[in-house]
């Protein structure tokens, strides 16, 4: 008898941390990552990346299609090489496609917005470790403030 | 001057041999061919003991952290109008740290003082020289169970923990302060990461479970067999377990998200 | 004479505290030994040792042929299984019932059904005058029959010797009667070879067979009751007669009183 109610208890102890378990997997954690399974690299220079950092999405249309995995300088020009990897799943993107370095909101994150160009017959796709070069740069508020200054001066 | 270095010297010493000797201890407990039956009802037990009565306890703890992280994560954020960012905020600092840490610091002060005394009481009134004499191995019989269902209860407990406190912010965020319901989860999701953030707190408490519970096991041991002694290692169990996971924990997040 | 129990210049010590200093005895087989002396002569250590939760420095402690200190652990758990104690505070399980503590050494190491299991406990709970008693737990008993409830755990397993660690500290007449007889009886009926740890000269002189003085970190007597009646050890004498003065001094080592009286410091 009081093995069993042991046993029962033990039983909705472990039942409940699995429920939490699965709150957690469900309802708060992002489970459906797209960098989880296989993935493929492609690279992108950029003339500034703002506050983008490792682990940052790439989203192409607003879907998660991967994430920033490294970010370096190219030691020749000194510009910033991000290394992102897309999951397979989103295998073909043209080489016309562009990368732009855009903001969630006023205050959001910052992240990798995927451009897919046209496709011809004479666009190829873009492979393992191909690089984007139609790039466009983080906007920083400070150059965006001064340039409208000087455009005011400027009438 | 001679005696300040010798007393350096002294404490070094006895630490060293602290943890060799609790090093040792853990090793006989754990190592050797098992015994899956009889092993099954005494951890059963030993789960009931520490991991469901301690269960109460951290479901009401959890829910007042998430509220309170709520309420004050609300006044700080409606203040540059990202009031959507108290889902994420919340949760990410439960499972992250509060979860796996307070709750190793109830454990500590719940399960792992009660163990302590347990088994310091049971060296006092001579049961495990008793079990010794009947040719049972008392780390086998009564250290390795209580070892194991500690291992495994903390860290259910720490999901518990957050998944209650998750709910306590929400509840404060949302039901009471009005952010909005949909916001509050989906940006969530977006920014809680299933490996990044969930799995890193698991192996966390994990780490925690196993100090902690070591711990309590080998100041139990080791007790002096006195009423001054077992209440003494008692105390020292919850210091040095609670100095210990907030040691590890500095540590292990600079590994993890540093 | 046959021997169950050789101890042959034991060196012993607790730290810095010698114990033992060349301590020599044996402990008849099919007997009951008596081992007494003064507290804190180690009495207690001397079972430990024997059981081998201490080992000495030097000599031999022989169990049956084997020396206890050279074992290893799963020989010396082999050897502990023929042997067991019965402790000073009986160290009943005290999560456990009576039945159940007393089924417990059947359980660990035998595979037996549970109905045997339930025929043993009972045998052995009669014997010791619980068998009424064995839903209880070790916190409803009074002190006599928690230690009667483990002198019927630590004879579970039928043991060839069996240690008694102080059995008539703290009790009442009546159930030291019941100890006496019950020590004297087990011995009898189930051929056991017996060690009694005592100070309580009356009872043991009155089952014991064999008798060992312990003084001074060594053996100071050796022998029959009778015997030592007519030891001419002035030790033995002060001990089995329980004399106030006598070479064990009533007054711990001091300066002379009439110094310390008027010199006037605090102890």
């Amino acid at each position: 008898m009081e093995a069993r109610k042991i046993e029962f208890l033990v039983g909705v102890f472990v039942t409940a941390a699995i429920a939490a378990i699965v709150f957690l997997a469900m309802q708060v954690a992002n489970n459906t990552d797209a960098t989880r399974g296989e993935t493929y690299t492609l690279y992108a220079k950029f003339d500034n990346i703002g506050g983008l950092k490792v682990r940052s999405p790439v989203k192409v249309g607003g879907v998660v299609v991967g994430r920033v995995s490294r970010i370096t300088l190219d030691r020749e020009y000194f510009e910033p090489l991000v290394e992102m990897r897309i999951s397979v799943d989103f295998k073909g993107f043209p080489d016309t496609s562009s990368a732009s370095i855009l903001t969630s909101g006023l205050l959001g994150e910052q992240y990798i917005g995927l451009e897919p160009g046209f496709i011809d017959e004479d666009v190829f796709t873009l492979e393992h470790g191909d690089y984007i070069y139609n790039t466009n740069s983080a906007i920083v508020l400070e150059n965006l403030i001064g340039q409208f200054l000087f455009s005011q001066g400027g009438d | 001057m001679i005696q300040f270095f010798q007393s350096i010297g002294r404490n070094t010493l006895d630490t060293v041999r602290g943890i060799g000797a609790a090093s040792i201890m853990l090793a006989q407990a754990l190592i050797g061919k098992p015994q899956p039956v009889k092993m099954f009802s005494l951890l059963m037990r030993q789960l009931y003991v520490v991991g469901v009565q301690s269960m109460l306890i951290i479901l009401i703890s959890g829910l007042f952290i998430g509220m309170v992280l709520g309420l004050q994560g609300y006044t700080i954020l409606v203040d540059f109008g990202a009031e959507q960012a108290l889902g994420p905020m919340v949760a990410l600092s439960l499972l992250r740290e509060l979860g796996p840490v307070v709750t190793a610091l109830l454990f500590a002060g719940r399960a792992g003082s009660a163990l302590t005394a347990e088994i310091g009481l049971m060296r006092a009134t001579e049961q495990l020289s008793s079990l010794e004499m009947m040719a049972v191995d008392p780390l086998r019989r009564v250290v390795a169970p209580r070892f194991w269902a500690g291992f495994i209860s903390m860290p259910l407990l720490a999901f518990m923990f957050s998944a209650v406190g998750i709910y306590g912010g929400y509840f404060v965020g949302v039901q009471w302060l009005g952010v909005d319901d949909g916001a509050f989860w989906s940006v969530m999701q977006s920014s809680v990461d299933w490996q990044h953030d969930v799995m890193n707190g698991f192996i966390k408490s994990v780490v925690f479970a196993v100090v902690v519970t070591w711990i309590a096991l080998y100041k139990g041991y080791t007790a002096m067999p006195t009423s001054p002694g077992i209440s003494a290692a008692t105390t020292q169990t919850v210091v040095y377990s609670s100095l210990a996971v907030l040691g590890l924990d500095f540590v292990l997040t600079a590994l993890m998200f540093g | 004479m046959d021997h169950l129990v050789e101890i042959n210049d034991v060196h012993f010590a607790r730290g810095n505290t010698p114990i033992y200093e060349g301590v020599s005895l044996v402990v008849p087989r099919g007997k009951v030994t008596a081992i007494m002396g003064p507290s804190g002569c180690g009495k207690t250590t001397l079972l430990r040792l024997i059981g081998g939760q201490l080992k000495p420095q030097s000599g031999t402690v022989k169990f049956a042929g084997t020396n206890i200190p050279d074992l290893g652990r799963s020989d010396l758990y082999e050897a502990r299984k023929r042997m067991s104690m019965l402790f000073q505070s009986g160290a009943l399980f005290s999560d456990m019932t009576v039945f159940d503590n007393v089924a417990f050494p059947i359980r660990e190491h035998t595979n037996l059904p549970p109905n045997i299991i339930a025929t043993i406990v009972k045998m052995k709970l009669e014997a010791v005058g619980l068998r009424g008693a064995g839903r209880l737990f070790p916190a409803q008993l009074s002190g006599g029959m928690a230690r009667r409830a483990a002198l019927a755990r630590s004879i579970a397993l039928d043991p060839e010797l069996i240690m008694y660690d102080e059995p008539f500290a703290g009790q009442d007449p009546i159930s030291m009667g019941m100890l006496v007889k019950l020590i004297r009886e087990l011995n009898h009926t189930l051929g056991l070879t017996s060690i009694v740890v005592s100070h309580d000269i009356h009872e043991v002189m009155s089952i014991a067979d064999h008798v060992i003085i312990l003084a001074n970190k060594q053996v100071v007597g050796q022998g029959s009751p009778a015997e030592l009646e007519a030891h001419g050890n002035a030790l033995v004498q002060q001990f089995l007669h329980g004399d106030a003065d006598g070479p064990v001094p009533f007054h711990y080592a001091a300066q002379p009183y009439h110094e310390d009286l008027l010199g006037g410091k605090n102890a």
